[in-house]
């Protein structure tokens, strides 16, 4: 029956891996013996064959084009038969057994205005979200701040050295679509005032017990306005979450005086050393101030300038901070503490100082 | 003729040395209406400091209820070209490795179909194809499935799964972690389709305690990779390294969070008690020419962690402490366990509770018995110090008495 019902594939999975993986890879599958860096976004990883594949990092504003993506496709053509790969935090990495072309593909990338680099103790891409680009809930923006953010750091990925890795991450608000919450500085997107509730609206578009359901402090309640069945919110019991405008578009809470950005550090998911921990809030909020927000780019600029010149080598941030006590991170970079650091929710009696342990 | 936008705020973001992402904007505007459009609405965005996109809506291809992200302006009369601008999440490979042949595969479905803006990748793992009109979704899937790719995950079902690099490139992997990512991926075709969980599930790989992949922070179930035996050291590297001027007793052995390494300082020699270490990786990423994990390999398994939403965040904590999972049997009872898991969170977790908060909830114990798992001391990092115990028996015998 040709035109009529043709079979219609689905549940097909992504490609096989095994595809797409470079000859030499294939050969020492699970045979890598050790790797070198010999300079700061190139890794050489030797196998127990001896055998050895150079990997160019690449730092990308990962919102790219496909005239970039088709630029990668070409340089890898010229130099890695055809085969390269991407990051977990948004880079790619150029795969070649041939030496003589780390220089070449570096050269080429730099042309593009694509630095390489990224490995060691220092920083790489900036894991983030899509902000006022592609969704409804940010209260900032995420490119234009990584890109300010980037700008300013940039020698920290090329260069320069830091006591250890320092990993950056930003969310566009609480959802966090991404590990912000455990990096060694987070920069979050943050609403402050409750939601505004369309009333005309909110039984249309919106389930009521599961709007009220939403909210993680039961600041909603159902109420009718003027007729119509619709919710309260009890706004001294709002944390400007955004749950509730997840579940219910009537119920938007973006504002330009109010929305803007909270700064976190010392997270860590890697479990080298210490254990894996989330990150604390060092700034309850800075402005939105596009199209460099100037003062998320100097705090976090101090952020790292202050645990570069006071860590012992590998000491991650968070590391560092606990050795030396939360008093002196507030005392060198100089930011205030606030009753906004104290916790006050499920739990908050644990992050209180039980101890007459103190530095002076 | 395309609208012209004057774009100053975002030019600014084309200064500097990092790469720009306003580039890609308008390289991608110059074919693409849409997002000519995009570049247009931003620059509103960055004047009035607010977004301009609006709440999804159920869009998606015929038979899949997850893969793509509807996306609709609130200015359509200002910007037509992207009154719908869906997202569609793409199955990436196991790792990210491409050829540069799929790439191009991608990029010529994408400049036909859409706004020719991606993510490479979201930060669940997946190819994003950033923006395009409802009536392009059926055609992009047709070519998607005739190139070899399939959509990811999203809403409530297994998000797309994703791991580190693993066995194909770094020597620290303990188990396969591209195999086991693609062979979850597989398995749960159906799950990560077609929406039916009360929240989202989400499985991340990582070959060792570095966790590349954040595993420990935002999977539901989190497999990391360790070792058994002790870790294996070339005495003459060690040597190289003292020799190459660093500092051994200070950055590798005070720092071992064990308190297990022994440092001759004249002989240059370490010594290991390996019944001791944590396995954290901090003297093998120190000194990797000189110290590797062992042989007998395999990994923990994770449970819980999430980002904030709803009820605050968690990080994942040890289910099993260390299973092989190359071999069959073993591997087999793991996907038993991790259905039985499905399907208790399935029949008593609340809409929008991931199993992390579900066990917060329930509680660790209950949770543990309802999936039929005997509850060890790696489960904890000490045991309660709260006296208000729910002690069963009591009620165990009522229930008896009925
Ligand atoms: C010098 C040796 C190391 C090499 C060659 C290496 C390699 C890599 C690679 C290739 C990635 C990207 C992974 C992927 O895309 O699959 C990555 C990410 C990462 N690595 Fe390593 N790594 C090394 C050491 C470490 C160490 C010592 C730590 C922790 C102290 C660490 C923690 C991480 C983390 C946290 C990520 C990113 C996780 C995320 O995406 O959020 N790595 N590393
Ligand atoms: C109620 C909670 C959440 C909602 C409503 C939500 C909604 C969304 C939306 C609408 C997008 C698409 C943005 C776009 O392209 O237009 C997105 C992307 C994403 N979400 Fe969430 N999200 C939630 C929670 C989370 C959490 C807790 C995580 C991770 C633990 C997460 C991980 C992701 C990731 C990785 C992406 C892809 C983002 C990217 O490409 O950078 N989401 N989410
Ligand atoms: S973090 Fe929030 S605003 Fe940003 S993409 Fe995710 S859901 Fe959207
Ligand atoms: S923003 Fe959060 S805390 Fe405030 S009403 Fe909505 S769900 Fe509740
Ligand atoms: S998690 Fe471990 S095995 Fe995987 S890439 Fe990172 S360092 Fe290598
Ligand atoms: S892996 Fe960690 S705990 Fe084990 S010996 Fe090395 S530093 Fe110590």
């Amino acid at each position: 029956m040709p035109g009529a019902m043709q079979e219609r594939l689905t549940d097909i999975g992504p490609p096989n891996f095994e595809e797409f993986l470079p000859p030499v890879i294939k050969k020492n599958y699970g045979q890598w013996k050790y790797h070198e860096i010999p300079q700061k976004g190139v890794m050489v990883h030797v196998a127990e064959s001896g055998d050895k594949i150079y990997s160019v990092r690449v730092g990308s504003p990962r919102l790219i084009s496909i005239d970039t993506i088709r630029f990668y496709a070409e340089v890898a053509d010229k130099y890695c038969d055809g085969y390269l790969r991407f990051t977990s935090r948004h880079n790619v990495e150029f795969l070649t057994t041939v030496e003589e072309n780390v220089e070449k593909i570096k050269k080429e990338m730099e042309a593009y205005g694509n630095p390489v680099g990224g490995t060691g103790p220092g920083i790489t891409s900036i894991v983030h979200t899509q902000g006022w680009v592609h969704c409804h809930s940010a209260a900032t923006d995420a490119s234009g701040i990584v890109k300010a953010v980037m700008d300013d750091l940039s020698e920290y990925f090329t260069s320069k050295d830091l006591p250890a890795k320092c990993r950056i991450a930003l969310a566009c608000c609480l959802n966090m679509c991404g590990a912000v919450h455990c990096s060694d500085i987070a920069i979050l997107g943050v609403h402050r005032k409750p939601p505004t509730i369309d009333h005309n609206n909110v039984n249309k578009l919106c389930e009521i017990p599961s709007v009220s359901a939403s909210c993680p402090t039961a600041a909603i309640r159902p109420s009718t306005v003027d007729g119509k069945p619709s919710v309260e919110v009890i706004q001294e019991n709002c944390m400007f979450c955004a749950n509730c405008y997840t579940v219910c578009p009537a119920m938007p809470l973006n504002d330009p005086e109010m929305d803007g950005v909270s700064i976190w550090v010392g997270g860590k998911v890697s479990n080298a050393r210490s254990a894996p921990k989330f990150s604390k809030l060092a700034i309850p909020y800075l402005p939105n101030t596009p199209p460099r927000w100037p003062e998320v780019t100097e705090a976090v600029r101090t952020i790292v300038e202050v645990w570069a010149d006071n860590a012992r080598p590998y000491e991650r941030i968070g590391e560092w901070i606990d050795r030396v006590g939360w008093p002196r991170f507030f005392k060198l970079t100089g930011f205030e503490f606030q009753k906004e650091h104290i916790d006050d929710f499920k739990h908050a009696g644990l992050s209180f100082n039980r101890t007459a342990q103190l530095t002076r | 003729m395309p609208k012209e936008y004057k774009t100053p705020m975002l030019d600014e973001l084309e200064k500097g040395p990092w790469p720009s992402f306003v580039k890609e904007i308008k390289l991608a505007a110059k074919n693409s209406p849409m997002s000519n459009d995009l570049l247009g609405l931003l620059e509103r965005s960055y004047n009035e400091r607010i977004g301009h996109w609006k709440h999804g809506g159920i869009v998606g291809v015929m038979g899949y209820g997850g893969g793509v992200i509807g996306r609709y302006v609130d200015v359509p009369e200002d910007f037509p070209n992207i009154s719908h601008f869906h997202t569609i999440r793409i199955n990436q490979p196991s790792g990210w490795f491409y050829t540069s042949d799929a790439l191009r595969t991608l990029c010529n479905i994408w400049e036909k179909r859409g706004s020719g803006l991606t993510n490479m990748h979201g930060s669940t793992g997946d190819i994003v194809f950033l923006g395009t009109k409802t009536d392009e979704l059926e055609p992009i899937f047709s070519e998607l499935t005739e190139a070899g790719f399939d959509l990811g995950g999203s809403g409530s079902d297994v998000r797309t799964p994703s791991c580190c690099v693993g066995p194909g490139r770094c020597e620290w992997a303990c188990y396969d972690t591209l195999k086991l990512c693609y062979d979850i991926t597989m398995r749960y075709q159906d799950e990560l389709h077609r929406p039916a969980f009360p929240y989202k599930w989400k499985f991340k790989m990582s070959g060792c305690p570095n966790d590349c992949v954040a595993s420990i922070a935002r999977a539901d179930i989190s497999i990391i990779g360790t070792w058994k035996d002790d870790i294996r050291v070339d005495a003459e590297e060690i040597k190289n390294y003292d020799k190459a001027g660093m500092d051994i007793f200070n950055d590798v052995v005070l720092n071992c969070p064990a308190k297990c390494m022994k440092y001759d300082a004249k002989a240059k020699a370490i010594e290991i008690n390996n019944d001791d270490c944590r396995h954290c990786m901090h003297c093998i990423n120190a000194m990797p020419k000189a110290l590797r994990p062992g042989t007998d390999t395999g990994a923990v398994v994770l449970i819980g962690s999430k980002a904030p939403i709803v009820e605050g965040a968690l990080l994942s904590s040890v289910l099993i402490p260390f299973i092989n999972l190359d071999d069959e049997d073993e591997r087999e009872d793991f996907f038993d366990l991790i259905e039985e898991i499905q399907d208790v969170w399935c029949e008593e977790g609340k809409a929008r509770e991931r199993v992390g908060e579900f066990i917060q909830r329930v509680g660790m114990g209950n949770f543990l018995e309802a999936i039929g798992v005997e509850p060890i001391p790696e489960m904890v990092a000490y045991p309660r110090d709260n006296p208000y115990v729910f002690y069963e028996d009591y009620y165990d015998d009522e229930e008896e008495d009925e």
